[in-house]
């Protein structure tokens, strides 16, 4: 243990201190002055984000530092997502505490919860070992499940957390068995001497591809794509809106991030092996959830589907094993992300009074009630379909360059028109909001704060459109493409 | 030494008639205390390996604490445990064709050349005199793998935000006892003087 050491992870002690610090404060506070916390939770992320930008490790695309003993990793993938999770987490912060005094459930709870789970991402996004990959996941996972019992009075909330429970633990068992295979065929829980000891196994390895199954099973569980999907709707639909929004956004970018280190930095070497399995997961998702999407009445249900598919997209970029494969899919999640979170984010603008806006009828005629917040969904749709200049458009062009690099044109092709059947149900909330009459007049209402980060959350879904080169080129960047 | 084979065979049969148990009584408690069995026995091979250590750890913490929760919950809630089972035979065909798949992948795996073929892993040699299995141990847990094993300890920590989170509540209804106001009363809350006019007996 050197100083080295805790200058590596010091993003992650931070939020631990932090965490802590807010699980003593709320004691002291009293109800009305909650907003203390929240104070306390955008100073968390701001300064971690210093933390991490401030570390000079000499770290770029393709070096990297390790601590204690090769547990974790730093490089510029994770500095990257780190830096976009405390971005999207601070936007979720922004609508979450709106919606939960608008709920009557605003409890430092959701912070303590929410910033552990954080925690859990950042130490997933730096696993360099086995054991770390696993706990990291299963720090996000338990923050997960008791948020999604978080309004205690609500029995669809605890039916899903109970869903999500059993089914994540399943996911959870799958993986450590994967796990234990490997370690069985190599000797190693480390990741790089994992792939030092695949690339010197010679004859069959089944035992490694038998692992590989469990692993990406697990991992297939996680990013929630068919077939191991099923629970990736009741949740969304169970969960109070403001979790789901936090569920739907910044885990997704830990995900990708897992799938990077276990697929590629451990298993490289297996790359027909498991590019084979990724590719009909790709597939499955990517037309089950357009298809399913558009069946849903419930705008949370709906999303849920979309995200189903839009992982497909994401998983479209491990496909090549390249560096700009992984770049796509990266420049993928953090955008999906954004997206993701300004849905939920006007699904709780239009939330009022402790009922949440679910139906998708909700948002007719939003352009009459207010033409600002109408023109700000409007492109976090158009971005999600996939239309050009919007940022969405970006990201599905590389991942499906990705799978043409690979070859795989029947994978791509499958991308386009289901992207195109996809286009129907968000260009339906489009049409809903402008051309049908309203169901109520009343007044939407919302914080500045929250006004101000939807605004900049729908004006980013168009400006990283126009100005997507740079994010690219940072993404592409951190595998030293 | 056969008696080595002796101990490794009796207990991993004990341990795998066991195991099928578990899954396959119908009362709980019997299931909560197959598992023990399975448990112990398991715990037994781990000593032929000579992992004190681990085997008095999986008997202190499994048995000792985990299953006599486990028998704790059984007991105190009283599950009918019948309804749970009704989509048994419906699933059955389903479940089977997972588990046959499954079973042959196992094999398939197994049978593999060179992985699990008799003496491709030989016995470790035994442990010099003096041999500490806690220290060696230790000695891992905190140099090797600090950072998970304090990251199992923050996972523990949001465990316990995540039990009190989901169970705490107040409940505006429910009368409690507040000590301190109790203590702090002062004696005119508690005590009002009447004053009356003494009354004229009329008996005497």
């Amino acid at each position: 243990m050197t100083r080295m050491d805790f200058l590596l992870i010091a993003p992650e002690l931070w939020i631990l201190t932090m965490t802590c610090v807010i699980l003593i404060v709320d004691l002291y506070i009293k109800e009305e002055r909650r907003g203390i916390v929240h104070l306390l939770g955008m100073v968390t992320l701001i300064f971690a984000a210093i933390i991490t930008l401030r570390g000079d490790f000499g770290i770029d695309g393709t070096n990297s530092a390790l601590a204690f003993n090769g547990t974790f990793i730093r490089d510029q993938m994770g500095d990257v997502l780190k830096l976009f999770s405390y971005l999207v987490l601070a936007i979720v912060f922004i609508y979450a505490k709106f919606c939960l005094r608008e709920f009557r459930m605003f409890r430092s709870d959701f912070y303590t919860l929410t910033l552990e789970a954080l925690l859990g991402i950042m130490l997933l996004i730096s696993a360099n070992n086995l054991v770390m990959v696993y706990l990291g996941l299963e720090l996000l996972a338990l923050s997960s499940y008791t948020l999604v019992a978080y309004d205690r009075e609500s029995k669809m909330g605890s039916e899903a957390a109970m869903k999500y429970f059993v089914l994540g633990s399943m996911a959870s068992g799958m993986l450590l068995y994967g796990m234990s295979m490997i370690y069985g065929a190599t000797g190693s829980l480390d990741l790089q001497e994992v792939a030092a000891a695949v690339g010197n196994l010679s004859g069959d390895n089944y035992l490694l591809v038998f692992g590989l199954v469990f692993l990406v099973v697990g991992l297939a569980f996680k990013l929630g794509v068919v077939p191991f999907h099923m629970w990736i709707p009741d949740v969304y639909q169970g969960a109070p809106v403001a979790i789901t929004l936090f569920i739907a956004s910044v885990p997704k970018m830990a995900a990708f991030a897992m799938a990077f280190r276990l697929l590629q930095t451990g298993l490289g070497e297996l790359h027909t092996d498991w590019s084979q399995m990724i590719s009909i997961l790709a597939a499955l998702s990517i037309v089950l959830g357009n298809l399913a999407a558009i069946a849903q009445t419930n705008i949370k249900r709906m999303l849920a589907y979309s995200t189903i598919s839009h992982m497909g997209f994401v998983l479209m970029g491990l496909l090549p094993g390249t560096a700009s494969g992984f770049g796509a899919g990266m420049f993928y999640v953090i955008v999906y992300s954004m997206m993701s979170a300004a849905a939920f984010g006007m699904v709780i603008l239009l939330s009022a009074r402790g009922v949440e806006a679910e139906k998708i009828d909700d948002f007719k005629g939003l352009n009459q009630r207010n033409s600002w917040y109408a023109a700000v969904m409007a492109m976090v749709m158009f971005s999600m379909a996939g239309v050009p200049v919007f940022v969405g458009f970006f990201a599905k062009w590389l991942v499906i360059a990705a799978a043409l690099e690979t070859g795989l044109v029947w994978l791509a092709i499958l991308a386009v028109v289901f992207s195109v059947v996809g286009a129907f149900y968000y260009l339906r909330i489009v049409k809903l909001m402008y051309f049908d009459e309203p169901v109520t007049e009343s007044e939407i209402n919302a914080p500045v704060d929250f006004r101000a980060a939807i605004s900049l959350n729908g004006i980013m879904m168009i400006g990283l459109g126009i100005f997507s080169s740079s994010l690219i080129a940072v993404c592409m960047a951190s595998f030293g493409a | 030494m056969p008696i080595f084979e002796i101990v490794f065979y009796a207990f991993s049969l004990v341990m795998l008639g066991a195991a099928v148990m578990v899954i396959t009584v119908r009362n709980p408690v019997y299931a909560a205390l197959f598992l023990v069995l399975t448990f112990f026995s398991a715990a037994a091979v781990w000593m032929l390996l000579e992992v004190e250590f681990l085997a008095i750890i999986l008997i202190l913490v499994y048995v000792g604490a985990v299953m006599v929760l486990f028998l704790f919950v059984v007991m105190m809630l009283d599950i009918n445990v019948d309804p749970l089972k009704e989509g048994f035979v419906r699933y059955l065909p389903a479940g089977i064709i997972v588990a046959l798949l499954m079973a042959g992948e196992l094999l398939m795996v197994v049978w593999s050349k060179g992985r699990f073929e008799a003496g491709s892993y030989p016995l470790p040699a035994p442990n010099p005199q003096g041999y500490s299995n806690t220290k060696e141990v230790g000695e891992v847990l905190f140099t090797q793998y600090l950072l998970p094993f304090e990251v199992a300890g923050v996972i523990l920590l949001v465990a316990i935000i995540a039990a009190v989170a989901l169970t705490l509540r107040q409940r505006p209804a429910v009368h409690r006892q507040n000590p301190s106001l109790q203590v702090r009363v002062r004696r005119d809350e508690r005590i009002r003087l009447v004053k009356m006019k003494p009354d004229s007996r009329q008996d005497s």
